[in-house]
C-alpha cells in the first residue's frame, strides 16, 4: 500500500464513521424525549452529515477516479465500509444510542484534535472544523451521561447496563493497523495508544461523576475497520442507498 | 423548561369581567392597528381563539416532522439528506417558538401536548397523508410549504403581537423550504422519465389534499368573520386558496406535470383560475381522524412521548439534586 493509498482508505474510514453514525441518527428524528433534545439531536446530526460530505470530497479528490461523494456514499458495497462497529449498532433507547454517541465522542475529539496537526493540509483544515463541533456534542453527551446515571434508579440501571453492553465495541478504536501506521508515520497522524490514555481518562471521569461504573476490558469485537460488520449493518446500507441503486445514473 | 406558572395568570385574568366597554376599548386597538401584547387585558374568547390557532400550527409543525422525516434514512444524496435534515430541524424549531407563543397566553406546552396526545386537539389534516416516493418530499415542499405560506404571511401582521413576530421568523424558513421542494420537482421533471413520473404521481396525490389546507369554504367556516375582525385573520380561506392556485398551476406548467383537475382553467375575464370541487367529505373524514395515517401519527407522538418519559424523569430527579446541593 502506497502512502496515498493509505489517505485514501484512512479519509474514507473517516467519512464512513461520520455517515454511518449520521445514519443511525436519523432514524430517531421526531422521537426525542423532549422537543429541545430533537433540536440539538438533528444538529449533531448535521454536523455528522456535513463531514461525511468533506471528507468523500477529499477522499474521491485524493484517489483520483472521479469518485464524487455520493459515488462514495451510495455505491459502495457493505464489506467496502469501514466504519467502526459501535457506530453501526441499533439505536435501542435513548441510553443506548447515548453511550454510543459518548464513547465514540469522547475518542473522535482528541483524533481530530491530533489530526489538525498531520501534514496533509486537506484533512487538517476539515480537522480543525469538525473538532469544533465536536467538542460542544461531546459536552452534551457528556451532560446526559451524567443526568441518566446521577437521576433516578432506574435511569441509572438502564445506562449502565448500556454503557456494558457498548463496552465490548471500544476496543477496535485503538488497535493500529497499517493504515493508523502509515498514516502516523508519514502524515504525522495520530498515535492510537496515547488517544486511548486521553479517551480512558475522560470516560472514567465522566462515568465516575455520572455515580456510574466502568466495565471490565474483557472481550473486544473488531472488524470494522477491516470491512467486516455485524449484520445490522447491511439492512441500514440497504436503506440508505436504496433509490441510487434502483435509478442507476439519475440525478436527485 | 416547563412554564406552569402561567396557568395561574391566566386564571387570574379570566375573573375579571368583560363590560362592553372593555370590549369596545380593545376592538378600538385593533381597528387602529396596535398589537395586542401578553400582559395586555384581552377578550377571553380573544385568548381562547389564538391558543387554539397557535397551538393548532405548534401541533403541525411536530406531527409534520414524521412524514418528511419518513425520507431521512432514504434521501438521495448527501446533499438533499442535509437539506431535508436541515428542514425538519426548522420545524420542530417552529414548533417551539409556537408553543412558547401559545405560552403567553396562559396554557402550558405539557397542557398543549396533552390535548394532541388525547386527540383532543387538532393538527393540520395534510399531515395525515403519506409519504410515498421521494418525490413526495419534492411535492410537499412545494405545495404544502407553499400553501403554509400563503396561510403565514398575512399572520405575520397578526393583531397578537408574540404571534406575529414568531411568524415572522418561521415564514422565513417555510420560503426556503418550498423552493427547496420546487428544486426537488424541477431536477426529478427534467431527469429521467421514471423520475418524472414519481413527480406527476406526487403532484397528483398532493393536489387536493393541499387545496383543503385552507379550510372549509368561507360560506361554512366558522371562525372566519370573528378571526377577521380581530385581525387575526386577514384573508379569508377562499381568497387564499385562490391566490395559491393562480400562483401554483403556473409553477406546474413550468414543470411540465398536470395538476389532476378536469375543471381546472384560466378564466380571461377575472384574471384567475377556476377549479373543480373539493371532496369535502375526505376532508371531514380526515378531520375526524380517518385519514390514512392519523392513526399512525398519534401512536408515534404518544410512543417517543412515552419511551422519553424515563429520560424526562432522570433529566428532573438529576436537577433537584443538583439544587438540593447548592441550597445546602
Amino acid at each position: 500500500m502506497t502512502s496515498d493509498e493509505a489517505l485514501v482508505a484512512y479519509t474514507l474510514r473517516l467519512a464512513d464513521n461520520a455517515l454511518v453514525l449520521s445514519q443511525r441518527m436519523l432514524e430517531t428524528v421526531a422521537a426525542e424525549p423532549e422537543l429541545e433534545e430533537e433540536l440539538a439531536h438533528a444538529n449533531f446530526a448535521l454536523d455528522f452529515i456535513g463531514q461525511a460530505r468533506m471528507l468523500y470530497t477529499q477522499a474521491g479528490e485524493l484517489e483520483g477516479q472521479g469518485r464524487s461523494e455520493d459515488d462514495l456514499a451510495f455505491m459502495r458495497d457493505e464489506n467496502e465500509f469501514r466504519n467502526l462497529l459501535l457506530l453501526e449498532q441499533p439505536n435501542g433507547h435513548f441510553g443506548d444510542a447515548l453511550v454510543r454517541q459518548f464513547l465514540f465522542e469522547a475518542f473522535y475529539l482528541h483524533l481530530l484534535e491530533a489530526l489538525t496537526r498531520c501534514t496533509d493540509e486537506g484533512l487538517s483544515a476539515i480537522a480543525v472544523r469538525a473538532l469544533k463541533e465536536v467538542q460542544y456534542h461531546f459536552r452534551h453527551s457528556s451532560q446526559w451521561m451524567i443526568r441518566l446515571g446521577d437521576g433516578t434508579e432506574l435511569s441509572h440501571a438502564r445506562v449502565q447496563a448500556s454503557l456494558n453492553n457498548a463496552w465490548r465495541y471500544t476496543g477496535e478504536m485503538f488497535v493500529a493497523d497499517e493504515i493508523d501506521l502509515a498514516i502516523q508515520e508519514n502524515h504525522g497522524g495520530p498515535d492510537l495508544a496515547s488517544i486511548q490514555k486521553l479517551w480512558r481518562r475522560d470516560v472514567e471521569k465522566t462515568v465516575a461523576e455520572a455515580t456510574l461504573t466502568l466495565p471490565d476490558d474483557e472481550w473486544m469485537a473488531s472488524g470494522g475497520k477491516q470491512g467486516q460488520h455485524s449484520e445490522h449493518f447491511g439492512f441500514l446500507i440497504a436503506e440508505m442507498q436504496y433509490l441510487q441503486r434502483s435509478f442507476p445514473g439519475a440525478t436527485w | 423548561m416547563y412554564t406552569q406558572g402561567l396557568d395561574q395568570a391566566g386564571k387570574e385574568q379570566r375573573e375579571v369581567a368583560e363590560t362592553a366597554d372593555m370590549l369596545a376599548a380593545f376592538q378600538a386597538r385593533i381597528d387602529a392597528e396596535e398589537k395586542i401584547e401578553a400582559k395586555d387585558w384581552m377578550p377571553e374568547a380573544y385568548r381562547r381563539t389564538l391558543i387554539r390557532q397557535i397551538s393548532q400550527h405548534a401541533h403541525s409543525e411536530i406531527i409534520g416532522m414524521q412524514p418528511e422525516g419518513n425520507w431521512l434514512t432514504r434521501a438521495p444524496s448527501l446533499k438533499r439528506k442535509a437539506i431535508l435534515l436541515a428542514k425538519v430541524q426548522d420545524e420542530a424549531g417552529h414548533g417551539l417558538y409556537l408553543y412558547s407563543a401559545a405560552e403567553t397566553l396562559g396554557v402550558s406546552r405539557d397542557q398543549l401536548v396533552g390535548d394532541l396526545l388525547s386527540g383532543k386537539a387538532k393538527y393540520s389534516s395534510i399531515f395525515n397523508y403519506p409519504t410515498l416516493s421521494w418525490a413526495d418530499i419534492g411535492a410537499v415542499g412545494w405545495l404544502v410549504d407553499g400553501a403554509a405560506i400563503m396561510n403565514q404571511i398575512p399572520l405575520c401582521r397578526c393583531s397578537y403581537g408574540p404571534y406575529a413576530r414568531a411568524m415572522v421568523r418561521v415564514c422565513k424558513e417555510e420560503s426556503f423550504h418550498q423552493r427547496q421542494g420546487f428544486e426537488i420537482m424541477l431536477t426529478l421533471c427534467r431527469g429521467t422519465d421514471e423520475q418524472k413520473a414519481m413527480a406527476q404521481d406526487a403532484l397528483s396525490r398532493w393536489w387536493w389534499p393541499s387545496l383543503m389546507m385552507f379550510g372549509p369554504n368561507d360560506s361554512e367556516s366558522k371562525h372566519s368573520a370573528q378571526s377577521m375582525a380581530w385581525k387575526i385573520k386577514r384573508f379569508t380561506n377562499d381568497e387564499l386558496r385562490q391566490k395559491f392556485v393562480d400562483v401554483t398551476v403556473q409553477q406546474a406548467e413550468y414543470l411540465g406535470i398536470s395538476v389532476p383537475d378536469k375543471d381546472l382553467r384560466f378564466d380571461e375575464s377575472s384574471g384567475h383560475h377556476t377549479f373543480g370541487e373539493i371532496d369535502w367529505q375526505e376532508f371531514m373524514d380526515v378531520i375526524a381522524g380517518n385519514g390514512p395515517c392519523n392513526k399512525q401519527r398519534l401512536e408515534k407522538r404518544q410512543a417517543a412521548h412515552d419511551d422519553g418519559a424515563w429520560v424526562r424523569e432522570a433529566a428532573q430527579a438529576y436537577a433537584s439534586k443538583q439544587a438540593a446541593l447548592a441550597a445546602a
